[in-house]
């Protein structure tokens, strides 16, 4: 094994870890504030197709900004299809969990409708912010030669992490999702608190979406999140409700998922690729199933979450 | 007190309605600078909306709030702390999960640096002889420090008006005495008290004046000291108390539940585990078991209903050992549960009163035959046992959820009952229920002993047990003192067993000399 191929994995890695970190810190925050937004993968489509059609439209009156309109409008995207989950689920106290299922098939239907006329169309992709001599060195590429999303994904985990942990904010956001009867009666806006925590989640899965479609292929294809929505939200249930842990877990689900495009490239024969296509997917049910069973997830979930809350009833 | 001085919260004609009921009636109401005032009355009676307004959490109808002689609106609790009004809620309003320090810094509007925080926080804990830990997790803590930390919590805005809903019911006869202590030691620095019970003898031991709602309307005010409590009760129920019947010179039957050395380990990370509990409830007897909450009470309430599985012969009925049966085994051979949480334990919320019914009941009460419910019996099962225990339901259809605490609590305690079980193991039968319905279920234990049935009663409220039974232990970090008989033991002995001081001299000694202090 030579270091090119060490450097090219390593590359692979990060590029498929981007997109599920991306959705998993913003449903890291909405799950702290004790809601249970199963959209994900939704909300990745609607960002997905917003940021490609965005920046295809946009690309000749906007340059070079395109691809960075693009992601903000893949960000404003999914916080509004958030918001459509807020309004029935917080104002209007519908199930959490079968509002956010409809939520999910809701953005792959909307996507694909979205996207019908821009199937085949190609993008430039939106990689690479440091100079070539950087991005393009051997060796330095694992560092520098990545699109602008991977560091911001790797700021917005870290500086959750700091937010939720260590700001007062942060504190009255766990507060919320802890015990929102205790939180309301000491006079905290539990509700508002909850629309803010969804809506950043929303923007966050869309700019995970967007990396699809700008990044890994500039281009648009029906459902090319391919389920890491489903990824992302067992990464939450993984990390236990920890940034640091989730850094960890979505780098271990992107080795997984590096295994298998491997695997296919290199004719790993004694397994069909479906197996390893399947692997991200076995392995998060094992996780899941082996934490449930030690206890560890019941005990440190947020106690609220996914349990409506109706202020005045 | 400074004649002329403006009461330091006055209410005037204040009211405030729910759909289809009147909480409060045009509602007066003066608390004087410095005083601990009682606000008194049954569940339902509209205390808990009035406290509600005044720490802006509602917002009244009609009539206007006054604080330090300024008419006020109070929006929202924030806005009644910046005029110095502070709360302690009956259930906590705590993070289970969080830090005690956390849990302070929530409590608080002003954003101080945890070093500041942390000074203020020893500040308040020093000038009130309080002790806690700032870093553990709330959810290890005992109730009694929980408390501590809403009262720290309030202690450090300086209120000018503090406001204690229902704060007793969870403590040790010790931990009340540390507590009124600390109340009176706020008052007589200026702060009012505001202080909500239902139990006669501390308004007595701790108030100034008592207000006494009834049916969301001020029935009367009194002088704690001059009144006694019956005469309290009365006027907060409207009606004279019954005494509860017990018949004197009772003599009991053969062992019909029995433990023997039950031992289990803790069920979860916070639970607790039961060392070597034995005991023995006769026919005709009330076994009282009294301790603090999380001592193993749960605990045992399982292994003896049988959602916990033990050693066969560490569970007797009827001198068989049931250890290894399951729930609905036990209850066929006679031996009955009801745990302490109403809702979703004893009783499913979104199921008819009928459908609870059959839960417990289809096999005593012959409601199935060859797999199916016989639905008119348990409907009239349901009824018999709402007519019995005079439930307040729109009927048999009702959903469990859509009563209040004590009608769910008398249906929950009937249904039981009624199945004439040869042992009933009931934990906290009256948690939260007013003094009618406290008195109809104690009555209902009672009667059920009369008949010969073995009665085990679990419960935090010593007043409670000391009534009730005829034997009394007390648990305590999963181990059973030996059994006592009422009348012949002494609260002081109870309350040091329930502090968990014995075979700790040293603790013991402090226990005792706190007691001689200020004795009980």
């Amino acid at each position: 094994m030579n270091i090119g191929f060490i450097i090219d994995a390593l590359v692979t890695i990060i590029g498929v870890t981007t997109p599920i970190l991306l959705a998993a810190t913003g449903e890291l925050v909405v799950e702290k504030s004790g809601v249970l937004n199963l959209g994900v993968e939704g909300m990745m489509l609607i960002g997905a197709v917003t940021g490609f059609a965005v920046t295809l439209n946009f690309g000749d009156s906007l340059g070079d900004w395109a691809p960075w309109v693009g992601i903000g409008a893949a960000a404003l995207a999914g916080a509004a299809s958030s918001m459509l989950f807020a309004f029935l689920v917080l104002s209007l106290g519908s199930n959490q969990v079968a509002t956010g299922l409809a939520l999910a098939i809701f953005g792959i239907g909307l996507s694909s409708l979205i996207g019908a006329s821009y199937v085949g169309t190609v993008i430039a992709p939106f990689n690479q912010v440091f100079p070539d001599w950087l991005a393009e060195d051997p060796i330095g590429r694992v560092a520098f030669g990545h699109s602008p999303l991977v560091y911001f994904a790797l700021i917005m985990v870290v500086a959750v992490g700091y937010f939720l942990n260590r700001t007062r904010a942060g504190l009255i956001l766990r507060a919320v999702g802890e015990n929102d009867i205790s939180a309301h009666s000491i006079g905290y806006p539990v509700v508002a608190i909850r629309y803010a925590a969804v809506a950043f989640g929303g923007a966050m899965a869309g700019v995970g979406g967007s990396y699809f479609s700008m990044v890994i292929t500039p281009m648009w294809a029906e459902q090319m999140t391919a389920g890491r929505g489903w990824i992302a939200l067992a990464l939450v249930v993984f990390s236990s409700w920890r940034a640091g842990r989730l850094l960890v877990g979505a780098y271990f689900f992107g080795i997984l998922m590096t295994l298998e495009l491997y695997a296919k490239a290199s004719g790993f024969s004694f397994l069909p690729s479906q197996f390893w296509a399947a692997m991200p997917y076995i392995m998060a049910i094992v996780v899941l199933a082996v934490m449930s069973a030690r206890d560890v997830a019941g005990s440190e979930a947020p106690a609220c979450l996914g349990r409506p809350f109706m202020p005045n009833s | 007190m400074k004649v002329g001085a403006p009461p330091r919260l006055e209410l005037v004609g204040v009211s405030k309605s729910f759909p289809g009921v009147r909480a409060n009636d045009s509602v007066n109401l003066r608390v004087k600078p410095g005083e601990i005032h009682a606000l008194l009355g049954e569940n339902g009676a509209g205390k808990s909306t009035l406290v509600k307004m005044i720490y802006g959490i509602l917002a009244p109808d009609e009539g206007q709030i006054v604080f330090d002689g300024a008419p006020t609106r109070i929006s929202n609790p924030r806005a009644a702390r910046r005029l110095g009004i502070g709360m302690v809620f009956q259930h906590f309003s705590l993070f289970e999960a969080m830090t005690v320090l956390e849990n302070i810094a929530l409590g608080l509007d002003a954003r101080l640096s945890q070093r500041d925080l942390l000074a203020e926080f020893h500040r308040v804990l020093d000038a009130y002889r309080l002790k806690l830990d700032p870093r553990r997790i709330v959810s290890t803590l005992s109730v009694g420090e929980r408390q501590r930390i809403e009262i720290v919590r309030a202690l450090l805005l300086n209120p000018r008006l503090l406001i204690m809903d229902e704060p007793t019911s969870v403590l040790t006869p010790q931990e009340v005495e540390q507590l009124f202590e600390t109340l009176r030691r706020l008052a007589a620095s200026g702060c009012s008290i505001l202080y909500i019970s239902h139990k006669l003898h501390e308004i007595v031991a701790l108030c100034d004046t008592a207000t006494i709602l009834r049916g969301g309307k001020v029935v009367g005010t009194a002088d704690p000291k001059r009144e006694n409590p019956r005469s309290m009760a009365e006027m907060m129920i409207g009606a004279s108390l019954k005494e509860i019947a017990k018949p004197a010179e009772r003599s009991f039957g053969p062992p019909k539940l029995e433990t023997l050395d039950l031992s289990l380990p803790k069920p979860t990370e916070f639970g607790v585990a039961l060392k070597g509990v034995t005991l023995c409830v006769r026919a005709g007897e009330i076994f009282g078991v009294a301790g603090v909450a999380g001592n193993g009470q749960n605990e045992l309430l399982s292994a003896l209903s049988g959602e916990t599985p033990s050693a066969a012969e560490s569970v007797i009925l009827l001198g068989e050992g049931v250890g290894r049966l399951s729930v609905t085994e036990r209850r066929e051979l006679g031996l009955c549960a009801v745990p302490e949480e109403r809702n979703g334990h004893a009783a499913v919320g979104e199921f008819s009163l009928t459908d609870n019914a059959s839960l417990t009941g289809r096999n005593r009460m012959d409601f199935v035959s060859f797999g199916l419910i016989n639905s008119g019996k348990a409907t009239s099962y349901a009824a018999e046992v709402i007519g019995a225990f005079t439930v307040k339901a729109t009927g048999p259809g009702a959903l469990a959820g859509s009563l209040s605490g004590g009608n769910l609590q008398k249906f929950i305690m009937g249904r039981e009952i009624l199945q004439q079980p040869a042992a009933l193991v009931v934990c906290q039968p009256t948690w939260g229920v007013d003094a009618g319905a406290a008195a109809a279920i104690h009555q209902a234990i009672v009667d059920l002993a009369a008949r010969g049935s073995a009665v085990l009663v679990i419960s935090q409220d010593l007043d409670e047990l000391l009534t009730l039974s005829d034997t009394i232990a007390v648990i305590n970090l999963g181990a059973l003192s030996k059994p006592m008989t009422v009348g012949e033991v002494s609260i002081e002995e109870i309350g040091l067993l329930m502090g968990g001081v014995h075979g700790d001299p040293a603790g013991t000694a402090q226990m005792t000399e706190q007691l001689h202090a200020h004795p009980a």
